[in-house]
């Protein structure tokens, strides 16, 4: 069956946990994680409500594959009203808390209320009670596993936690699980925050049983595996390098956000790419990267472990920062870097461990800074108001402000707010790289004109990881699409999204996608899940995703977002590319959103129509 | 044909077919014949067929198809990926 067919319900309010039984109904028609917590979640909260407040619900959920032999098949998702946005949120972590989750007995766990007091939640299998975390409140993540770790008696436990920025209603604070895997965007980290919700610690010893065909099974995930190993990006090319292989990629197309995305080519990117972890330093002739990692099942392990040169002028005095951790994925390289100007690979190593550290995003965090840096350089914030000077390309800036914003004080309540709130203060909206309040990452739609849609139309606000176009427009997977071209775009997009909502609900890894597609996923699902008559088919599957991706927006429109806001800022559909095969094109987003409607179904207005809802049972 | 100079770029597992001197910058100017051809830069540096993967020719991609006639102009930047993915 797949499904562990419970789910575990925390008041905070009264300091409850009960058990109920999963809708099975529901796991028919969202599958799992992603689509069926979500389903919970807009049956159960109004879509108007304040995501701080009490009424607001955090859900904690794997998928029917997570825990199980399936390659990748160890993700969990965190699904409630995004502290940043507004609008709703799914932030979908690896590591292992997700596997021992499940391996507990448990498919979700949906929290409800305020508790009156800083508490964490402990799950032995199913043993589930909420305990003091008055020790806990004020610690790192780090050291909230440490800690929770060290009381259990027992090293097994996995953990995951809010840091101070969660704490402080960092607006963009992450859950970290496995010190540094994160649900990171949105702000699921302040919404957990806003709860007194410290952590959750989960020890399973249950196992994960009841799948519908075991042989089925094993043939099924042994031949899916075969195939990531077989791919040379899956099998070679991710786990050599990571995601961080791209800067150099998409700086030479001139697709790279550069300064706040005034340029699309950033001189450093070649310093703070996946080629300059891997080779030596200069200063103590050891490299940046010390190995790959995998997270649980995963069978590509594209995960980066780094060390720092522990003379760097950054961490000489800090030597909680000299160990092997965490290391850059090609987003928060980006972030931290071309987007703030900084080529400093060490720095930008260490700003990322403050990120997992105290818990925010890096992402939004760099973008932020971005936009500081420009409204720095243009005289709007000063060095008296920063605390520093904060011009692009500073690297002290980058880590001062880090701390700052990691340990609430200064100009780090401002970075709290994001770039969107942040920018509008000092009288300059047009400068937060955002949509929906939520900053794009790292690819520039001027150059890669799919994902400008991508980031406009995003559910959970701009995103890379809801439909990655990159895959066609830059990878040629799997097909090549030309990258400065709008044509063709719409459906592409529309077919990213819908197979992406379909993986995010199985409990695999969407980096499974470059050498699978649902061809590969859909016979893992129906092996391991009960379907029915029909069975877990490649075109059930796509219609779940637009099932889950017309339910996300749904709620979106009806907590107030509209058309308008399927849009993209100002200065990437009115300043050309200056540089690179994009030179002198915008984004062609108006272009693309009207024929996008029509293919998804939905009016002028971005409303789903009744043929649309009434085909895909909403 | 006249002398040119391009920028010849190697990335990821692809690098080891620089030379020593160029691994730290994945670059290297190259002196060519006007009328030299991707295909025939690919085979004089025994580039592996399965790793020639991307190729960009100052950013932008050269089909495969494309790859054995198109030549190179001064200044031009061509840059060559094995396969490789991230996001």
């Amino acid at each position: 069956m797949g499904w562990a067919r419970k789910i575990l319900r925390v008041d905070l309010s009264k300091g409850t946990c009960k058990s109920e039984p999963l809708n099975m109904e529901w796991a028919q028609q969202y599958l799992g994680q992603r689509g069926l917590a979500t389903k919970y979640f807009v049956e159960e909260v109004d879509p108007k409500v304040d995501p701080l407040s009490p009424a607001n619900k955090l859900i904690m959920a794997t998928g029917p594959l997570t825990g199980t032999m399936a390659s990748t098949g160890g993700r969990y998702s965190v699904i409630t009203k995004g502290a940043l946005t507004g609008a709703i949120a799914c932030s979908n972590s690896g590591g292992y808390i997700g596997a021992e989750l499940k391996m507990a007995g448990w498919d979700m766990i949906i929290f409800e209320g305020k508790s009156p007091k800083p508490v964490y939640l402990s799950i032995q299998d199913d043993v589930a009670e909420l305990r003091d975390a008055a020790h806990l409140w004020g610690k790192t993540t780090w050291d909230t596993e440490e800690i929770i770790k060290s009381s259990h008696h027992d090293p097994q436990v996995r953990v995951c936690s809010i840091g101070r920025a969660g704490e402080n209603g960092v607006l963009y604070a992450c859950i970290v699980n496995d010190l540094h895997r994160a649900a990171g965007r949105s702000g699921v980290g302040t919404v957990m925050g806003s709860k007194n919700l410290k952590a959750v610690a989960v020890r399973g010893t249950v196992g994960v049983s009841g799948i519908r065909d075991f042989k089925a099974f094993m043939t099924a995930t042994t031949a899916a595996k075969k195939v990531l190993a077989d791919n040379a990006v899956t099998g070679q090319g991710l786990p050599t390098y990571g995601t961080q292989v791209l800067m150099n990629v998409i700086n030479e197309m001139g697709a790279l956000p550069t300064r706040n995305a005034k340029e699309v080519q950033f001189e450093g990117a070649r310093k703070i790419s996946a080629e300059a972890m891997h080779e030596k330093r200069l200063s103590d002739g050891k490299a940046n990267l010390v190995t790959n990692a995998a997270c649980f099942g995963c069978t590509i392990a594209c995960g980066r472990i780094s060390q720092v040169d522990k003379n760097h002028w950054s961490v000489v005095n800090s030597p909680k920062y000299w160990g092997a951790t965490g290391g850059l994925e090609y987003e928060a390289a980006w972030s931290l870097g071309a987007a703030d100007g900084v080529d400093d690979l060490d720095a930008l190593t260490v700003a990322n461990m403050i990120c997992n550290e105290d818990g925010f995003d890096p992402i939004t965090f760099g973008a932020t800074v971005g936009a500081v840096m420009e409204l720095y350089t243009m005289g709007v914030l000063t060095k008296e108001q920063i605390g520093i000077e904060a011009p692009f390309g500073s690297a002290q800036a980058l880590l001062e402000i880090a701390h700052m914003t990691a340990e609430g004080r200064g100009f780090g309540k401002e970075m709290g707010l994001g770039s969107a709130r942040l920018t509008a203060k000092y009288g300059h909206p047009e400068l937060s790289m955002s949509v929906k309040g939520q900053e794009f990452p790292a690819y520039d739609p001027r150059g890669i004109q799919g994902m400008g849609l991508t980031y406009a139309t995003s559910n959970r606000g701009a995103c890379h990881l809801r439909s990655y176009t990159v895959a066609s427009e830059v990878l040629g997977i799997p097909v090549k699409t030309d990258p400065l071209v709008t044509e063709g775009k719409p459906a592409l997009v529309m077919a990213f999204q819908d197979a992406t909502a379909a993986f995010d609900s199985s409990g695999t890894c969407i980096f499974t996608t470059f050498a699978w597609s649902l061809v590969d996923l859909a016979p893992q699902i129906d092996a391991a899940c009960e379907g029915g008559e029909a069975g877990w088919s490649v075109e059930r599957l796509a219609e779940l995703g637009a099932r889950i991706w017309n339910m996300e927006r749904l709620f979106n429109n009806a907590a107030g977002f509209t058309a308008k806001d399927d849009d993209l800022p100002t200065r990437l559909k009115t300043e050309p590319a200056q540089t690179g095969p994009a030179k002198g094109l915008v984004s062609g987003i108006d272009k693309m959103v009207p024929e996008y409607y029509k293919l998804r179904g939905w009016d002028t207005a971005g409303v789903p129509d009744k043929e649309t809802l009434a085909r895909l049972g909403l | 044909m006249a002398e040119i100079k391009i920028t010849f770029k190697l990335f990821a597992a692809l690098q080891d077919y620089l030379p020593h001197e160029a691994k730290r910058t994945n670059a290297l100017v190259l002196e060519i014949d006007g009328a030299t051809t991707i295909a025939q830069i690919i085979e004089r540096f025994a580039l592996p067929r399965k790793l020639v993967h991307l190729v960009l020719i100052d950013g932008s991609f050269i089909p495969p198809g494309e790859r054995a006639a198109r030549t190179l102009r001064e200044g031009e930047t061509l840059a060559i990926w094995p396969p490789v993915a991230g996001g």
